[in-house]
């Protein structure tokens, strides 16, 4: 078998199934553009190409999940948990730094167990819209945009000297479909559609730009 | 009390046959045999005033508290012994520090609340504790939510308030509290009124000799909690002082007028 492709047990069959990935939020004055592709891998094999990503958590704060699918659902599941019973027992919408806070509890006590690396992003009435990266060790950090997974190697650059501060939400949607569309195509572990989400004090706004309508930039 | 030695007082697992725990009314009694503490609600914040006996002439000034501090912007002031009291600020720390280690932001009283009357509940069911021998009043302020002050009992039992007085000259103080306009008075003034209440409340004939502790949580300390600045106390000190004098001076020139 040496040097060989062992063909009676190829790598769909017992990898882990991971979400490849590029995610990305912005904050912009009323709220937060979020936005992931849809690629689910396992090994090379493309287990979902239509994943959704984007994570509710409560009507207002959402996280993008990157890294182990099993990983970043059962966090996800666990913190809109604890984000439910946190608003019961005060009486009020959790805070988004609140979502973050409890993501750090898990990713970074877990942090040996565990490989994901997480975007929470949403609308509080104390800071407005807000952004936090959670990545790999379990730190947490606010930013007026985050980029995450594996897609997102590629987009440092771009993404550096594309964003402005204080973008409309318009021109945030632009920013990330089109670093998501740059990311998709140079990363194989990326691709499928977008999937993007505007969060505001009035709730989501959900899209979607199919697979033929991506934005196309220089293919050579 | 006359229900002492119908053999329904000696735990708190046991009712009376008039459905009473006997047990959790005299840890009320305890609180009542204690000098006096009082908490106001203003329309900017809350303040604490407490008459600390001095019990030797040794003491040093300052170092007997009974308002204890939980988060920067929570107060507690306890009541009763003062063993238990110190024992359940401890307690509402843990929860105050719990709550923001998890979550990133402090924690609400009403939320604190909560759980300290919780606290205070557990030990009112099992036969190897003993209800607490102390109320609680909790105030904190911040912009949005305003002033906010809470009491609990030894029972449990909580109840948002606007003015508070537990101890041993209680009636008297409520007396005094119910005449003020809280909700239109800032802490500034409201500590005045405290310290006038508590000398006003103190019977000199009967009472020890004490000491007046005040803080307060409000728009002037900037949420933050904080005994009151030595200043304020001092002039809060002396409005006490000489009002009581006008008092006395006025129950003189009655007394002179009956002759």
């Amino acid at each position: 078998m040496d040097g060989l492709v062992d063909r009676s047990n190829p790598d769909w069959v017992s990898a882990e199934h991971k979400t490849g990935t590029t995610i990305m939020a912005v904050e912009f004055a009323d709220g937060v553009v979020i936005g992931a592709d849809s690629r689910t891998t396992t090994g090379a094999y493309v287990a979902n190409r239509v994943t959704d990503k984007l994570t509710k958590l409560t009507d207002y704060i959402y996280c993008c999940r990157s890294g182990s699918a099993a990983d970043t659902q059962a966090i996800a599941d666990i913190v809109r948990y604890y984000l439910e019973l946190h608003s019961v027992e005060i009486d009020e919408e959790p805070r988004v730094g609140v979502a973050a806070s409890i993501f750090r509890e898990f990713c970074y006590n877990n942090r040996d167990q565990l490989t994901a690396g997480i975007i929470c992003a949403g609308f509080d009435e104390h800071k407005g819209g807000q952004v936090y990266s959670i990545p790999l060790g379990g730190l947490v950090v606010r930013q007026p945009f985050a980029i995450g997974g594996s897609g997102s190697t590629f987009l440092y650059g771009h993404c550096d000297s594309t964003f402005k501060e204080g973008m409309a939400k318009d021109e945030c949607l632009t920013f990330v479909r089109n670093a998501l569309a740059l990311a998709m195509s140079r990363d194989g572990s990326s691709g499928g559609v977008i999937r993007t989400a505007v969060i505001t004090k009035d709730g989501v706004e959900r899209d979607v730009v199919l697979g033929d309508a991506l934005p196309t930039f220089y293919q050579g | 009390m006359s229900s002492i030695g119908t053999g329904y007082d000696l735990s708190v697992q046991t009712f009376s046959p008039a459905g009473r725990v006997f047990q959790i009314e005299y840890a009320q009694k305890a609180v009542d045999n204690s000098s006096t503490v009082i908490a106001l609600r203003g329309k900017d914040g809350v303040v604490f005033a407490a008459e600390n006996t001095i019990a030797s002439k040794l003491h040093e000034a300052k170092t007997t508290r009974r308002v204890a501090t939980i988060d920067r912007h929570i107060g507690l002031a306890y009541c009763g012994f003062v063993t238990d009291g110190r024992s359940v600020a401890n307690e509402a720390r843990s929860y105050a520090t719990r709550f923001r280690d998890l979550y990133g932001h402090p924690m609400p009283v009403s939320k604190l609340n909560d759980e300290l009357s919780g606290y205070f509940h557990m030990l009112t069911l099992y036969g190897a504790a003993r209800p607490c021998g102390c109320s609680v009043l909790l105030g904190a302020y911040d912009a949005a939510k305003g002033p906010q002050m809470y009491m609990i009992e030894p029972s449990g039992v909580s109840w948002g308030y606007y003015g508070c007085a537990l101890g041993k000259n209680k009636q008297p103080a409520h007396a005094e509290i119910e005449k003020l306009k809280l909700s239109e008075m800032t802490c500034k003034e409201l500590v005045k009124e405290a310290a006038r209440i508590i000398y006003a409340t103190h019977d000199e004939s009967k009472d020890k000799d004490f000491e007046l502790e005040l803080a307060w949580v409000c728009a002037d300390s900037n949420g933050q909690f904080e005994h009151v600045p030595e200043e304020l106390h001092k002039e809060a000190e002396s409005f006490a002082q000489t009002s009581m004098e006008e008092d006395s001076d006025e129950e003189d020139d009655s007394d002179e007028d009956e002759d």
